[in-house]
Protein backbone atom coordinates (compact mmCIF):
# COMPACT_ATOMS: atom_id res chain seq x y z
CA UNK A 1 0.00 0.00 0.00
CA UNK A 2 2.72 2.46 0.73
CA UNK A 3 4.75 0.38 -2.54
CA UNK A 4 1.73 2.11 -4.51
CA UNK A 5 1.81 5.65 -4.09
CA UNK A 6 5.80 5.23 -4.21
CA UNK A 7 5.61 3.13 -7.59
CA UNK A 8 3.36 5.39 -8.92
CA UNK A 9 5.38 8.93 -8.26
CA UNK A 10 8.59 6.65 -9.44
CA UNK A 11 6.96 5.30 -12.97
CA UNK A 12 5.88 8.46 -13.66
CA UNK A 13 9.15 10.22 -13.23
CA UNK A 14 10.83 7.41 -14.83
CA UNK A 15 8.50 7.89 -17.73
CA UNK A 16 8.83 11.79 -17.97
CA UNK A 17 12.31 10.98 -18.44
CA UNK A 18 12.05 9.44 -21.43
CA UNK A 19 11.87 5.75 -20.44
CA UNK A 20 9.40 3.72 -22.97
CA UNK A 21 6.02 3.16 -21.84
CA UNK A 22 6.12 -0.76 -21.84
CA UNK A 23 9.24 -1.71 -20.46
CA UNK A 24 8.50 -1.29 -16.77
CA UNK A 25 5.10 -3.05 -15.34
CA UNK A 26 3.50 -3.34 -12.03
CA UNK A 27 1.22 -6.19 -10.78
CA UNK A 28 -0.11 -7.31 -7.97
CA UNK A 29 -0.48 -11.24 -7.30
CA UNK A 30 -0.67 -13.29 -4.39
CA UNK A 31 1.40 -16.58 -4.23
CA UNK A 32 -1.64 -18.21 -4.85
CA UNK A 33 -2.29 -17.21 -7.97
CA UNK A 34 0.03 -19.07 -10.12
CA UNK A 35 -2.23 -18.47 -13.20
CA UNK A 36 -2.21 -15.25 -12.69
CA UNK A 37 1.78 -14.90 -12.31
CA UNK A 38 2.43 -17.22 -15.39
CA UNK A 39 0.23 -15.32 -17.69
CA UNK A 40 1.58 -11.64 -16.60
CA UNK A 41 5.32 -12.93 -16.71
CA UNK A 42 4.35 -13.99 -20.82
CA UNK A 43 2.87 -10.48 -21.17
CA UNK A 44 5.54 -8.64 -19.99
CA UNK A 45 7.97 -10.54 -21.91
CA UNK A 46 6.00 -10.15 -24.98
CA UNK A 47 5.84 -6.12 -24.57
CA UNK A 48 9.42 -5.92 -23.37
CA UNK A 49 10.10 -7.96 -26.93
CA UNK A 50 8.13 -5.92 -29.11
CA UNK A 51 9.48 -3.03 -28.11
CA UNK A 52 13.35 -4.65 -28.52
CA UNK A 53 16.98 -4.05 -26.66
CA UNK A 54 17.16 -1.44 -24.37
CA UNK A 55 19.08 1.43 -25.82
CA UNK A 56 18.42 4.26 -22.64
CA UNK A 57 20.35 4.17 -19.15
CA UNK A 58 22.94 1.36 -20.77
CA UNK A 59 26.22 1.38 -19.41
CA UNK A 60 29.08 0.74 -21.85
CA UNK A 61 32.02 -0.50 -19.97
CA UNK A 62 34.41 0.29 -23.01
CA UNK A 63 33.54 3.68 -22.56
CA UNK A 64 34.10 4.39 -19.31
CA UNK A 65 37.13 2.47 -18.55
CA UNK B 1 11.49 47.32 4.46
CA UNK B 2 14.56 47.21 2.52
CA UNK B 3 17.28 44.75 2.90
CA UNK B 4 18.89 47.01 4.54
CA UNK B 5 16.04 47.63 7.30
CA UNK B 6 15.64 44.01 7.40
CA UNK B 7 19.49 43.06 7.88
CA UNK B 8 19.53 45.62 11.33
CA UNK B 9 16.33 44.21 12.35
CA UNK B 10 17.99 40.54 12.01
CA UNK B 11 21.03 41.61 13.66
CA UNK B 12 19.21 43.10 16.68
CA UNK B 13 17.07 40.26 17.22
CA UNK B 14 20.06 37.81 16.95
CA UNK B 15 22.24 40.18 19.26
CA UNK B 16 19.41 40.06 21.63
CA UNK B 17 18.65 35.88 21.44
CA UNK B 18 22.40 35.50 21.67
CA UNK B 19 23.09 38.45 24.86
CA UNK B 20 19.73 36.18 26.87
CA UNK B 21 21.42 33.45 26.24
CA UNK B 22 17.72 31.84 24.62
CA UNK B 23 19.76 30.36 21.64
CA UNK B 24 23.56 28.85 21.25
CA UNK B 25 24.11 30.06 17.67
CA UNK B 26 21.95 32.06 15.00
CA UNK B 27 22.04 30.71 12.01
CA UNK B 28 21.78 33.12 9.28
CA UNK B 29 23.60 34.93 6.40
CA UNK B 30 27.29 36.82 5.55
CA UNK B 31 28.04 38.90 3.08
CA UNK B 32 29.71 37.00 0.47
CA UNK B 33 33.37 37.34 -0.77
CA UNK B 34 32.80 37.40 -4.12
CA UNK B 35 29.49 39.65 -5.27
CA UNK B 36 26.28 38.21 -5.12
CA UNK B 37 27.25 34.97 -3.43
CA UNK B 38 25.55 35.74 0.67
CA UNK B 39 26.92 32.48 2.20
CA UNK B 40 25.46 30.97 5.80
CA UNK B 41 26.71 32.06 9.09
CA UNK B 42 26.72 31.25 12.31
CA UNK B 43 26.92 33.60 15.02
CA UNK B 44 27.72 32.41 18.37
CA UNK B 45 28.14 35.74 20.01
CA UNK B 46 26.38 39.11 20.15
CA UNK B 47 29.48 40.55 18.62
CA UNK B 48 29.32 37.58 16.04
CA UNK B 49 25.83 38.66 14.68
CA UNK B 50 27.08 41.91 13.56
CA UNK B 51 28.01 39.98 10.49
CA UNK B 52 24.86 38.91 9.56
CA UNK B 53 22.97 40.64 6.39
CA UNK B 54 19.69 39.75 4.31
CA UNK B 55 20.09 40.44 0.10
CA UNK B 56 18.99 38.86 -3.01
CA UNK B 57 21.58 36.74 -2.93
CA UNK B 58 20.42 34.50 -0.17
CA UNK B 59 20.26 31.07 -2.46
CA UNK B 60 21.53 28.59 0.55
CA UNK B 61 18.59 26.86 2.47
CA UNK B 62 19.69 27.31 6.19
CA UNK B 63 16.86 24.75 6.76
CA UNK B 64 20.27 22.42 6.03
CA UNK B 65 21.83 23.30 8.96
CA UNK B 66 19.16 22.93 11.64
CA UNK B 67 19.41 19.38 11.12
CA UNK B 68 19.86 16.97 14.45
CA UNK B 69 21.98 20.29 15.65
CA UNK B 70 22.28 19.80 19.59
CA UNK B 71 21.47 22.99 21.46
CA UNK B 72 19.00 25.54 21.26
CA UNK B 73 19.24 27.50 18.15
CA UNK B 74 17.50 30.40 15.31
CA UNK B 75 17.11 29.93 12.21
CA UNK B 76 17.11 33.01 9.89
CA UNK B 77 13.77 31.64 7.64
CA UNK B 78 11.90 33.05 4.04
CA UNK B 79 9.05 30.91 3.05
CA UNK B 80 11.10 27.91 1.52
CA UNK B 81 13.33 27.67 4.55
CA UNK B 82 10.92 27.58 6.38
CA UNK B 83 8.82 25.53 5.01
CA UNK B 84 11.98 22.89 4.94
CA UNK B 85 12.17 23.39 8.87
CA UNK B 86 8.81 22.22 8.66
CA UNK B 87 9.47 19.27 6.93
CA UNK B 88 12.14 18.21 9.04
CA UNK B 89 10.04 18.56 12.29
CA UNK B 90 7.90 16.57 10.85
CA UNK B 91 10.06 13.98 9.91
CA UNK B 92 11.83 14.34 13.73
CA UNK B 93 14.89 15.56 12.24
CA UNK B 94 14.70 18.56 14.20
CA UNK B 95 12.57 20.04 17.83
CA UNK B 96 10.26 22.62 17.49
CA UNK B 97 10.94 23.75 21.25
CA UNK B 98 15.06 23.56 20.31
CA UNK B 99 14.13 26.20 17.06
CA UNK B 100 13.70 29.58 17.07
CA UNK B 101 12.58 30.88 13.80
CA UNK B 102 13.20 34.05 12.70
CA UNK B 103 11.06 35.18 9.58
CA UNK B 104 11.96 37.20 6.82
CA UNK B 105 9.51 37.64 3.80
CA UNK B 106 11.26 36.94 0.68
CA UNK B 107 11.92 39.47 -2.05
CA UNK B 108 12.83 36.46 -4.91
CA UNK B 109 16.60 36.14 -4.86
CA UNK B 110 18.83 36.72 -7.67
CA UNK B 111 19.92 33.96 -9.83
CA UNK B 112 24.08 35.25 -10.31
CA UNK B 113 24.29 33.13 -13.42
CA UNK B 114 21.49 35.26 -14.73
CA UNK B 115 23.31 38.62 -14.29
CA UNK B 116 26.16 37.70 -15.30
CA UNK B 117 25.39 36.38 -18.55
CA UNK B 118 24.03 40.12 -19.01
CA UNK B 119 27.69 41.05 -18.58
CA UNK B 120 29.79 38.90 -21.03
CA UNK B 121 33.19 38.64 -20.64
CA UNK B 122 33.10 41.37 -18.06
CA UNK B 123 33.89 41.15 -14.03
CA UNK B 124 31.17 42.11 -11.69
CA UNK B 125 32.80 43.43 -8.77
CA UNK B 126 29.53 44.95 -6.84
CA UNK B 127 25.66 44.18 -6.98
CA UNK B 128 23.83 46.91 -5.20
CA UNK B 129 19.97 46.13 -4.85
CA UNK B 130 18.18 49.34 -4.56
CA UNK B 131 14.10 48.57 -4.68
CA UNK B 132 13.29 46.51 -7.81
CA UNK B 133 16.20 47.26 -9.65
CA UNK B 134 20.26 45.91 -9.43
CA UNK B 135 22.77 48.36 -10.03
CA UNK B 136 25.55 45.96 -11.27
CA UNK B 137 29.16 47.44 -11.04
CA UNK B 138 32.59 46.25 -13.07
CA UNK B 139 35.55 48.01 -14.00
CA UNK B 140 34.23 50.55 -16.47
CA UNK B 141 31.03 50.12 -16.28
CA UNK B 142 27.89 50.52 -13.96
CA UNK B 143 23.87 49.67 -14.79
CA UNK B 144 20.98 48.98 -13.70
CA UNK B 145 18.98 45.75 -14.44
CA UNK B 146 15.66 44.90 -13.02
CA UNK B 147 15.10 42.10 -10.57
CA UNK B 148 12.64 40.59 -12.03
CA UNK B 149 14.56 39.52 -15.22
CA UNK B 150 17.27 38.22 -12.91
CA UNK B 151 15.23 36.38 -10.77
CA UNK B 152 15.65 32.09 -9.79
CA UNK B 153 13.46 30.72 -11.94
CA UNK B 154 11.83 28.78 -9.05
CA UNK B 155 11.17 32.15 -7.17
CA UNK B 156 8.87 33.24 -9.70
CA UNK B 157 6.25 30.38 -9.03
CA UNK B 158 7.04 30.01 -5.23
CA UNK B 159 3.62 30.06 -3.52
CA UNK B 160 4.99 31.14 0.03
CA UNK B 161 7.18 33.83 0.10
CA UNK B 162 6.02 34.62 4.08
CA UNK B 163 7.34 31.79 6.75
CA UNK B 164 5.01 29.31 7.46
CA UNK B 165 6.37 29.29 11.02
CA UNK B 166 7.91 31.79 12.81
CA UNK B 167 8.72 33.57 16.13
CA UNK B 168 9.32 36.21 15.18
CA UNK B 169 8.83 38.27 11.91
CA UNK B 170 10.67 41.17 10.58
CA UNK B 171 9.59 43.09 8.33
CA UNK B 172 6.36 42.62 8.54
CA UNK B 173 4.46 40.01 5.93
CA UNK B 174 4.93 40.76 2.14
CA UNK B 175 3.58 38.99 -1.02
CA UNK B 176 2.57 35.99 -0.75
CA UNK B 177 3.82 34.76 -4.75
CA UNK B 178 5.40 36.70 -7.43
CA UNK B 179 2.32 35.54 -9.35
CA UNK B 180 4.50 32.90 -12.02
CA UNK B 181 1.73 29.60 -12.12
CA UNK B 182 3.35 26.49 -10.88
CA UNK B 183 1.61 24.16 -13.20
CA UNK B 184 2.80 25.68 -16.59
CA UNK B 185 6.32 25.06 -15.80
CA UNK B 186 6.27 21.93 -13.86
CA UNK B 187 6.55 19.08 -16.01
CA UNK B 188 7.25 21.05 -19.67
CA UNK B 189 8.26 17.21 -20.99
CA UNK B 190 4.74 16.16 -20.55
CA UNK B 191 4.07 16.94 -24.23
CA UNK B 192 6.86 15.39 -25.96
CA UNK B 193 7.07 12.07 -26.82
CA UNK B 194 9.25 9.37 -25.23
CA UNK B 195 12.36 9.42 -27.59
CA UNK B 196 12.51 13.21 -27.21
CA UNK B 197 12.12 13.50 -23.42
CA UNK B 198 14.80 11.44 -23.09
CA UNK B 199 17.00 13.22 -25.21
CA UNK B 200 15.86 16.24 -23.21
CA UNK B 201 16.69 14.65 -20.01
CA UNK B 202 20.16 13.88 -21.57
CA UNK B 203 20.84 17.30 -22.78
CA UNK B 204 20.16 18.43 -19.84
CA UNK B 205 22.26 16.64 -17.42
CA UNK B 206 24.96 16.22 -19.93
CA UNK B 207 27.72 18.30 -18.16
CA UNK B 208 26.91 16.99 -14.25
CA UNK B 209 30.42 16.40 -12.92
CA UNK B 210 28.97 14.35 -9.60
CA UNK B 211 30.28 16.70 -7.42
CA UNK B 212 27.37 16.30 -5.22
CA UNK B 213 26.89 20.08 -4.37
CA UNK B 214 23.02 19.57 -5.37
CA UNK B 215 22.88 17.13 -2.35
CA UNK B 216 25.18 18.55 -0.53
CA UNK B 217 23.23 21.80 -0.21
CA UNK B 218 19.29 20.26 0.13
CA UNK B 219 17.90 20.04 3.50
CA UNK B 220 15.81 16.76 3.04
CA UNK B 221 19.44 15.08 2.47
CA UNK B 222 20.30 13.90 5.60
CA UNK B 223 21.05 10.33 5.83
CA UNK B 224 24.13 9.36 7.30
CA UNK B 225 25.16 7.13 4.24
CA UNK B 226 24.06 8.99 1.04
CA UNK B 227 22.74 5.79 -1.43
CA UNK B 228 26.03 6.96 -4.04
CA UNK B 229 28.05 6.30 -0.87
CA UNK B 230 27.77 2.76 -0.43
CA UNK B 231 29.76 0.77 -1.86
CA UNK B 232 27.89 -2.33 -0.52
CA UNK B 233 25.72 -2.66 -2.60
CA UNK B 234 26.26 0.39 -4.99
CA UNK B 235 23.00 1.17 -6.20
CA UNK B 236 24.81 3.41 -8.51
CA UNK B 237 27.96 3.84 -10.59
CA UNK B 238 30.84 6.59 -9.75
CA UNK B 239 31.55 7.29 -13.13
CA UNK B 240 30.30 10.56 -15.60
CA UNK B 241 28.77 7.14 -17.99
CA UNK B 242 25.25 8.85 -19.15
CA UNK B 243 23.84 5.55 -17.60
CA UNK B 244 25.46 6.52 -14.12
CA UNK B 245 24.52 10.49 -13.88
CA UNK B 246 20.95 9.50 -15.01
CA UNK B 247 20.84 6.75 -12.24
CA UNK B 248 22.04 9.61 -9.41
CA UNK B 249 19.95 12.31 -10.73
CA UNK B 250 16.54 10.25 -10.96
CA UNK B 251 16.72 8.77 -7.47
CA UNK B 252 17.77 12.20 -5.95
CA UNK B 253 14.86 13.51 -7.07
CA UNK B 254 13.37 10.12 -6.19
CA UNK B 255 13.85 10.37 -2.56
CA UNK B 256 13.12 14.16 -2.56
CA UNK B 257 9.35 12.86 -3.70
CA UNK B 258 6.76 14.69 -1.18
CA UNK B 259 9.37 16.80 0.81
CA UNK B 260 10.77 19.02 -1.68
CA UNK B 261 9.85 22.21 -1.46
CA UNK B 262 11.35 23.65 -4.73
CA UNK B 263 13.56 26.04 -2.73
CA UNK B 264 16.18 25.76 -5.48
CA UNK B 265 19.15 25.50 -3.28
CA UNK B 266 20.56 22.47 -5.48
CA UNK B 267 20.52 24.14 -8.80
CA UNK B 268 21.82 27.92 -7.06
CA UNK B 269 24.85 24.91 -5.84
CA UNK B 270 25.89 23.25 -8.82
CA UNK B 271 29.02 24.41 -10.30
CA UNK B 272 28.12 23.34 -13.50
CA UNK B 273 24.67 24.80 -13.62
CA UNK B 274 22.63 22.04 -14.38
CA UNK B 275 19.12 22.60 -13.88
CA UNK B 276 18.08 19.33 -11.83
CA UNK B 277 14.61 20.97 -10.36
CA UNK B 278 12.72 19.84 -13.83
CA UNK B 279 12.77 16.07 -12.34
CA UNK B 280 11.96 17.65 -8.64
CA UNK B 281 9.31 19.69 -10.12
CA UNK B 282 7.64 16.62 -12.15
CA UNK B 283 7.77 14.99 -8.73
CA UNK B 284 6.24 18.11 -7.17
CA UNK B 285 3.42 18.35 -9.33
CA UNK B 286 2.12 14.69 -9.43
CA UNK B 287 2.08 14.47 -5.39
CA UNK B 288 0.29 17.87 -5.72
CA UNK B 289 -2.29 15.85 -8.67
CA UNK B 290 -2.25 12.77 -6.82
CA UNK B 291 -2.20 13.13 -3.02
CA UNK B 292 -3.27 16.63 -2.91
CA UNK B 293 0.09 17.40 -0.95
CA UNK B 294 2.25 20.73 -0.46
CA UNK B 295 5.10 20.01 1.56
CA UNK B 296 6.31 22.35 4.63
CA UNK B 297 3.03 23.82 4.75
CA UNK B 298 1.76 22.45 8.33
CA UNK B 299 3.02 21.30 11.49
CA UNK B 300 2.22 17.80 12.31
CA UNK B 301 1.57 17.26 8.82
CA UNK B 302 2.15 13.63 7.50
CA UNK B 303 4.69 13.09 4.61
CA UNK B 304 2.53 11.90 1.74
CA UNK B 305 5.10 8.79 1.05
CA UNK B 306 4.88 7.45 4.54
CA UNK B 307 0.86 7.19 4.09
CA UNK B 308 -1.45 5.29 1.90
CA UNK B 309 -5.03 5.79 1.22
CA UNK B 310 -7.14 2.50 0.45
CA UNK B 311 -8.35 4.37 -3.08
CA UNK B 312 -5.11 5.55 -3.86
CA UNK B 313 -4.82 5.55 -7.64
CA UNK B 314 -3.57 2.43 -9.24
CA UNK B 315 -4.38 1.89 -12.94
CA UNK B 316 -0.91 1.42 -13.56
CA UNK B 317 -0.76 -1.68 -11.67
CA UNK B 318 -2.48 -4.81 -13.68
S1 LIG C 1 15.68 19.10 -4.04
FE1 LIG C 1 16.47 21.19 -4.43
S2 LIG C 1 14.59 22.45 -4.50
FE2 LIG C 1 14.01 20.52 -3.49
S3 LIG C 1 14.27 20.90 -1.28
FE3 LIG C 1 16.21 20.01 -2.04
S4 LIG C 1 17.53 21.79 -2.52
FE4 LIG C 1 15.37 22.54 -2.35
S1 LIG D 1 25.85 19.99 -8.14
FE1 LIG D 1 25.65 19.93 -10.37
S2 LIG D 1 27.56 18.97 -11.15
FE2 LIG D 1 27.43 18.57 -8.93
S3 LIG D 1 26.43 16.54 -8.82
FE3 LIG D 1 24.77 18.08 -8.63
S4 LIG D 1 24.06 18.38 -10.78
FE4 LIG D 1 26.05 17.33 -10.88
Amino acid sequence: MFARRRFAVLKNLLEYAGLEPGRLHFSWISSAEAQKFQQTVTEVTEAVKALGPATRMIKDIRKVA
Amino acid sequence: MDNAAIAKGIREAAKKLLGEGKVDVVIGYAKGTVPMRDYPYFAYTPEEAENLTWSGFCCNNLALYAIRRPGRMAVVAQGCVSRNLVGLVNENQVKRENLYVIGVNSPGMVDRRKVQALFPGQTITEVEEVGDELIVKGVGFAEKVARKKVMRQNCYTCVQRNPVISDELIGGEGPASHGGNLDKVAAPWEKLGSSERWAEFQESFKDCIRCYACRDACPLCYCHVCFVDESQPQWCGKTQDEADVATFHLLRAFHCAGRCTDCGACESACPAGIKMRRLTMKIEKDIRDLYGYQPGMAIGAQPPMTLFKPNDPQDFIK
